[in-house]
């Protein structure tokens, strides 16, 4: 038994050898293929992209391969490759009002400038498993499109509201303020809001989720309405310094959530309406609402309401959203302790004489 | 790697940049962590004049565009500036109180020590590293210095402080765990002097 | 910017994987160099610095490992243990994993190393001046269990106000008759920064105090680096009449007879059966080699008992 803690570099090889035979399972049955997983899982490859934050399909695919479809473990395995590629500069901000929209709907207005487009969504979807999947299909699905599919004007609902003075006004930063990097700076409290939503960005899906449902629940309730949801791609632009303007690099696919969260007021500011942002890559919904909600509940002491539940304590959110870190520390108690168990044993072993002695005592008194 | 900026000579950085770095940085390491222990280093740079090979060596191995730094008017020449900003990449800044490093070349021009940024309460890391380029780190008035990274005592012998620097020094010291760290430099070699340590004449 | 990329810089003998030297980039080598510098001048100081996502996992040792890809070189020999032993899993893991990125030499006798990566102890043999040793740090904040906000504790450290400490160590006194702090248990570092040792039995604290050797701590999921210069004064709090002791044991080393070494307990049989062993194992096994035996020796010695030099590092 102690043979095996001890079991050094073969017992590690070996294990390695297991996984990859796990990962293959029956060789009887083919072998997944990048391209499946990047075309056929492509809600798991956006999760992975989002909180591994890196902006690549093919290497997300590749991980949660080599993953075995363990998510979480897919996404530290991106971030690890990401962490030491040469960093070569930083794009201009995305324009998500002059998103290619695939989807677009808001809860607060029954019609909008745009209209409401659903696009591809498990909404109104009925969760009845669907057997015919249970085989490979003859012929793939084809979904029938508009003629043109959307309105090239497609204002975001928040900016309809700005422009009637009914919702905080969001002032750009200067330009010339470096954003933080998270992945280069360790955060600093109180955090900034790039910070903050750089942070939230790659964090936990799950746990995101959770705080966010607690403000809904009444741990630090904040009103929220659906402003708007909007997914599909925006142009990543890049000014080089010998240019001098913006070029073209690429394409990406976005989730915006935008939450508009009532607002009383207080002595300075009027009743508005406040905002609560949310961003992924790629089209991870769930994520990017909850993240709106939980920006917003960090907000409260920026906004004069005093911080009193979990989703508003910006050092327990912040410090405990990461699941890179929160995964590998938890974890880490398989790692032997047994030089600090033994120091325990000692002491334990002496309370109880101490303590037996002392009831032996009051016994005999 | 070596070139042509602005139709002068560029003087080459480290032959193996990686390598050279790490031996350097182990070299600086020994001096901050021991004190008065004078290091030479030994992998060097070719290092634009006023620069000493020390100096530059330092400027490779800890300096990139997350660091600005602030230069004393003997080591403002186009040469050293091309040199750091090609090599290192590193913004140079004209308020020493903004610098994360500052090279002084001549002694005479450093401005006084609490010219340049102590850190603060929370963060007592973000504070300035001055390096100072020294007339001899072997010969010259004799310094006792003790603190931690010293068993006992150390005895410096260093020609080239500016003047009433003991002073400044002792200044300097009252603000700790806050102040100034600095690396004096001649040559090939480099001498540490952190702020937690005491300075005697 | 002039640095080498992937792949160019495998100096000593790396396998010359698509990674730099020491898989660090350089400009990461750099934030850490300049954050190890502010640290030894702040002895027992946290200084917050950008963590990387290391290959292995945070709370596996990720703190260290930056520390030493950032200090190592191809002229280094490097030991790497983990509860004492140059042979448990992780201390394996980590040693392959710079054998792999640097190719440098390791091995697992103290004297040989220049470089000692560690997580849980402190060697037994003395460490010398031309030694580094750096500690794998899981929480630095000592503070933390008194005080969860990063910002007090900055303000706690950044005015010296450590009273909550000394209460409550006071309050397991009058509990308890004596502090039950075992392991991790703090110290005052130059007189000014109250500092976590790491999770090394208190047994090793004293070690800490005037040590020659630089000491290094890295914490990877924390975001800290910090330092105790070498002959820096190091003292584990307690009180007047309260003074600080270390972990003795009734037993000594079953295998080579040590009695001054920290023990392990080893559980031999389901009936209660155990024995004392150096959880040092190369201090243990150079005790043997010089002719110690403990009252359990020879063949009767279960497998891993075996002197370390018989079992290769994978090196």
């Amino acid at each position: 038994m102690y043979v095996a803690v001890k079991g050094g570099e073969k017992a590690i090889l070996n294990s390695h050898e297991l996984l990859a035979e796990r990962r293959r399972g029956d060789p009887e049955v083919s072998e997944l293929g990048i391209r499946q997983i990047k075309e056929q899982l492509t809600l798991a490859v956006d999760r992975v992209m989002t909180e591994g934050s890196i902006y690549d399909p093919d290497l997300a695919a590749l991980a949660i391969k080599q993953a075995r479809g363990d998510l979480v473990e897919a996404i530290f395995l991106l971030r690890a490759y990401r962490t030491t590629l040469a960093r070569f500069g930083a794009t201009e901000p995305i324009d998500t009002a002059r998103m290619a929209v695939q989807r677009r709907i808001s809860a607060a207005f029954k019609d909008l400038p745009g209209g409401q487009v659903l696009g591809p969504s498990f909404d109104y979807t009925h969760r009845l498993l669907d057997f015919d999947l249970m085989q490979e299909a003859e012929t793939a699905p084809e979904a029938e499109r508009a003629p043109k599919p959307v309105d090239d004007d497609m204002p975001r609902v928040a900016d309809i509201l700005d422009s009637e003075g009914l919702i905080e006004i969001d002032e750009p930063d200067d330009e010339e303020r470096e954003v933080a990097d998270l992945t280069r700076q360790p955060l600093t409290f109180p955090a900034e809001r790039d910070q903050r939503l750089q942070n939230l960005a790659r964090g936990d899906e799950g746990f995101l989720l959770a705080l966010g449902y607690s403000t809904q629940r009444g741990y630090g309730r904040n009103h929220p309405f659906g402003g708007e949801i909007r997914m599909g791609e925006v142009a990543v632009e890049l000014t080089p310094e010998e240019l001098g303007f913006p070029i073209e690099i690429g394409e990406i696919t976005v989730t915006e959530c935008q939450m508009i969260n009532q607002f009383k007021g207080n002595e300075d500011t009027p009743p508005q309406f406040t905002r609560g942002y949310g961003l992924t890559f790629g089209h991870c919904e769930r994520k990017a609402m909850a993240m709106a909600l939980v920006d917003r509940a960090l907000r409260s002491a920026e906004l004069g309401e005093t911080p009193a539940f979990p989703a508003q304590d910006e050092e327990f959110v912040l410090y405990h959203a990461d699941n890179v870190e929160a995964s590998g520390f938890v974890q880490h108690l398989k790692l032997p302790h047994y030089v600090d168990f033994q120091s325990e044993l000692q002491m334990v072993r002496r309370l109880r004489e101490q303590f037996e002695a002392r009831k032996r005592g009051e016994a005999a008194e | 790697m070596s070139g042509t900026v602005g139709g002068h000579d560029l003087a080459p950085g480290f032959a193996d940049p990686v390598l050279g770095s790490q031996s350097a940085f182990r070299g600086v390491l020994e001096a901050m962590s021991r004190p008065g222990r004078v290091v030479t280093l030994s992998t060097l740079p070719t290092a634009p004049a006023p620069l000493d090979p020390a100096t530059a060596a330092l400027a490779l191995t800890l300096m990139d565009f997350d660091t600005p730094l602030w230069l004393d008017d003997a080591a403002t020449t186009d040469s050293v500036t091309d040199y750091l900003k090609f090599h290192c990449g590193c913004p140079v800044t004209g308020e020493p109180d903004t610098a994360r490093f500052a090279i002084v070349a001549d002694a005479a021009l450093m401005p006084p020590l609490d010219a340049f940024d102590p850190g603060n309460d929370l963060y007592p890391d973000q504070s300035t590293t001055v390096i100072l380029q020294m007339k001899s780190l072997a010969e010259g008035p004799r310094l006792r210095l003790t603190g931690p990274g010293i068993e006992r005592d150390a005895i410096a012998t260093v020609d080239g402080l500016p003047a009433g620097f003991l002073d400044q020094w002792a200044a300097n010291r009252t603000l700790y765990p806050l102040g100034v760290d600095m690396i004096l430099t001649c040559d090939e070699a480099v001498l540490g002097l952190p702020r937690s340590i005491e300075l005697e004449g | 910017m002039t640095e080498a990329g992937r792949s160019t810089a495998t100096a000593g003998r790396s396998v010359g994987e698509a990674y730099n030297f020491a898989y660090l980039d350089e400009q990461t080598k750099r934030m850490i160099r300049r954050c190890i510098l502010k640290a030894v001048a702040v002895p027992g100081y946290q200084v917050p610095f950008g963590s990387r996502e290391m290959p292995l996992p945070y709370g596996w040792g990720t703190g260290g490992i930056q520390v030493t890809a950032s200090i190592i070189g191809p002229d280094d020999t490097l030991k790497v243990i983990d509860q004492g032993a140059d042979d448990t899993t992780n201390a394996v893991s980590i040693r392959r994993f710079f054998a792999r990125v640097a190719g440098i030499e390791t091995t697992d006798r103290t004297a040989e190393a220049t470089v000692i990566q560690t997580r849980h102890r402190i060697p037994e043999h003395p460490m010398r001046e031309d030694q580094i040793l750096v500690l794998q740090v899981p929480k630095p904040e000592p503070m933390r269990y008194l005080e969860p906000r990063e910002l007090e504790c900055r303000k706690i450290h950044g005015f010296s106000e450590y009273g909550l400490m000394h209460v409550q160590l006071y309050e397991d006194i009058a509990k308890f008759g004596e502090i039950t702090t075992t392991y991790d248990y703090p110290v005052m570092v130059n007189r000014r920064h109250l500092m976590s040792p790491t999770p090394i039995p208190k047994f090793d604290n004293p070690k800490m105090h005037r040590f020659p050797a630089l000491q290094l701590f890295g914490a990877g999921r924390e975001k800290r680096i910090y330092a105790i210069p070498p002959y820096t004064e190091v003292k584990s709090l307690d009180f007047d009449d309260h003074p600080f002791e270390v972990q003795t044991w009734d037993e000594c080393c079953a295998l080579c007879g040590a009695e001054d070494s920290f023990l392990d307990e080893v559980i031999t049989d389901d009936e209660g059966g155990k024995m004392f062993v150096c959880s040092d194992s190369h201090y243990c096994g150079e005790r043997r080699a010089a002719g110690h035996v403990g009252p359990m020796e020879g063949e009767d010695a279960p497998s891993f008992a075996r002197p370390a030099d018989q079992e290769a590092d994978g090196s």
